[in-house]
């Protein structure tokens, strides 16, 4: 079995009494595509916002590339490798698309305390901010600002933006949400050509899209991890579609 | 499309700067360079005493655009590093040395210490409470200046002279002080234009616009801002050095929270976030000022409902309502 590229140990986070991970110890192993699916209220965006390290967990440890970065502030963990999009697109509306992947490069690149030179003109950043793009099918729109986008292209950008920043490791938080027939399946199509390349973790209720693209899927229910098995077994299992599946399949 | 073929197209197109970007510079800068010959010809030469003032507060109050138009960041406190500077040229005055090429370091080296150590604090809260933490910070040392009994306390400190320049008092008269501020205004906003637009300045605006998408692909917003209020209070500090020398006269009123209050009013009153605006408002409240207390004297009865008028009316202030007339004469 190859290394993982993440590995999380018992890990514990509650709000007040409610608890929202509950011992939860999941290794996700290079170059898969890991789904975790749950119901609603499961607690997989808190769990990916402890993972990128927009929360801290109360126990247990996030062992990202064989280092302990469970007490690392998440700008470090994105620029070792970490990169995630958000459930709610999140991007700077008021830039041009082509500068929100060019700040995703800059970061990379180090230096950014330069005073003079307009950033915007770099080609150094410019063109890997291009290319990235071009990789997600929005190049056409680079000039526009971000703002003018449609709810799919957002979707994209935010995806070029995780890929400018060349990561190990990529959170997909539902990324699927809100978008609709024709855009789900460019996005499913250039997720599977993504696919092998990088480490994915992909949080989804889109389950005809979950499994078409996962290797492993993970299922989540009350902050418990319930099973993690490849899709045909979670699919078979009683428990599972008993909490969750039996509804979605309907 | 090649990326760069895409490139190149963006470049002739949307990420060129727009012509109207230079010419209200211009104009502005060229209408400071051809007053005071002017203002002779006329026999007006209190023209020239409110231009340099209107020039020494827009370097604060451009300083200040950076952190509210660009950083997000609602300082309170501003006026502070003005006294700073201020202060640090009448005590070194005081102290017998009066020379620029100590006092300018140190008023603007005395200011950036305070805006880090102060800042440093400051930026741990957001919103509301960096707006009054940064106020109980310029309060402080208000309350330090008025209790300096040896430097005058509530009364404030006479100055001697202005001072000189590597010995030579090239500053004494108010002509070439005029044009010195002006070359300071100059150089400020220069640097600001080319700060905005840097690495730096864009991670800054990234900041403003969403914080946590910054955070989440690699960069330490908290010490970019503390970068940029170091860089403010730096320029606040300029400012001081020039208000000092310009009145020969040091006042705690200069790190009022009032003198706080104002510097914000006339970055709004200009139009945040555009630097041209930050010293077209300076002009707009010192002109205002300047006018309206010659007809009342309780001139902010008249300047208050104005200023409500153009925050209403006139969205991204002065500037918007420039750029909106340049629309209509058609150069779209």
């Amino acid at each position: 079995m190859p290394e993982p590229v993440l590995r999380l140990e018992r890990l514990r986070k509650s709000f007040g009494s409610l608890i929202v991970t509950d011992d939860v110890t999941l290794d996700v192993v290079r170059g898969e595509m890991h789904a975790i699916i749950g119901p609603n209220g499961a607690g997989k965006t808190t769990l990916i916002n402890q993972i990128s390290g927009l929360m801290a967990p109360d126990d247990g440890s996030i062992l990202f590339a064989g280092v302990d970065v469970t007490r690392l502030p998440p700008e470090t963990r994105a620029l070792r490798g970490l990169a995630r999009s958000f459930q709610i697109t999140s991007i700077l509306p008021g830039f041009p698309v082509l500068e929100n992947v060019a700040l995703a490069v800059q970061a990379r690149a180090g230096s950014s305390l330069r005073f003079i030179g307009r950033a915007a003109d770099e080609a150094a950043l410019n063109l890997p901010a291009m290319a990235a793009l071009e990789q997600t099918g929005i190049a056409d729109r680079a000039r526009v600002r971000a703002g003018e986008l449609s709810h799919g292209e957002k979707r994209a950008l935010e995806l070029a933006i995780a890929l400018a920043m060349q990561p190990t490791l990529l959170l997909l938080d539902e990324p699927m949400a809100g978008i609709g027939g024709e855009e789900t399946e460019r996005l499913v199509e250039l997720l599977l050509r993504l696919k092998g390349q990088l480490t994915m973790i992909l949080v989804e209720h889109d389950m005809a899209a979950v499994f078409t693209l996962a290797d492993r899927i993970s299922v989540l229910v009350g902050g418990r991890l319930l099973i993690t098995g490849l899709p045909d077994e979670v699919r078979a299992d009683p428990e599972v579609v008993t909490a969750y599946l039996g509804e979605q399949m309907e | 499309m090649t990326g760069a073929a895409a490139l190149a197209a963006a470049g002739r197109s949307g990420l060129l700067r727009p012509r109207r970007d230079i010419v209200l510079p211009a104009a502005i800068f060229l209408i400071f360079a051809l007053l005071p010959p002017f203002a002779s010809l006329l026999a007006e030469q209190y023209l020239v005493d409110l231009a340099t003032r209107v020039m020494i507060f827009a370097v604060a109050a451009l300083a200040l655009d950076l952190l509210v138009g660009y950083g997000g960041l609602v300082s309170f406190g501003h006026a502070a590093f003005v006294g700073l500077g201020a202060y640090a040229v009448g005590i070194l005055s005081a102290q017998g040395i009066d020379d620029a090429l100590i006092s300018l370091p140190v008023a603007i080296a005395v200011a950036m210490l305070f805006a880090f150590v102060t800042g440093t604090v400051c930026l741990r809260t957001k919103g509301v409470y960096f707006i009054m933490i940064t106020l109980a910070f310029g309060q402080m040392i208000y309350f330090v200046a008025t209790s300096l009994a040896p430097y005058g306390g509530d009364n404030g400190l006479t100055i001697a002279a202005r001072n000189t320049v590597a010995g030579l008092a090239l500053l004494k008269s108010d002509r070439a002080f005029y044009y010195v501020t002006l070359l300071c205004l100059l150089a400020t906003y220069l640097f600001c234009r080319a700060l905005v637009a840097s690495r730096f300045g864009r991670v800054l605006r990234g900041a403003k616009e969403n914080p946590a998408r910054m955070v989440t692909i690699g960069f330490t917003v908290r010490s970019f801002q503390l970068v940029a209020y170091v860089i403010a209070g730096g320029l606040g500090g300029l400012s001081g050095f020039l208000l000092a020398n310009s009145t020969e006269f040091v006042s705690p009123a200069f790190m009022s929270w009032q003198r706080s209050g104002e510097l914000i009013v006339m970055v709004i009153l200009g139009g945040v976030g555009t630097l041209d605006g930050a010293i077209v408002g300076a002009a707009a409240y010192l002109g205002a000022e300047e006018w309206l207390s010659g007809m009342i004297e309780n001139w902010q009865v008249i300047f208050g409902p104005l200023l409500v008028l153009v925050v209403l009316f006139a969205r991204g202030g002065l500037i918007g309502v420039c750029a909106r007339l340049w629309r209509w004469f058609g150069h779209a």
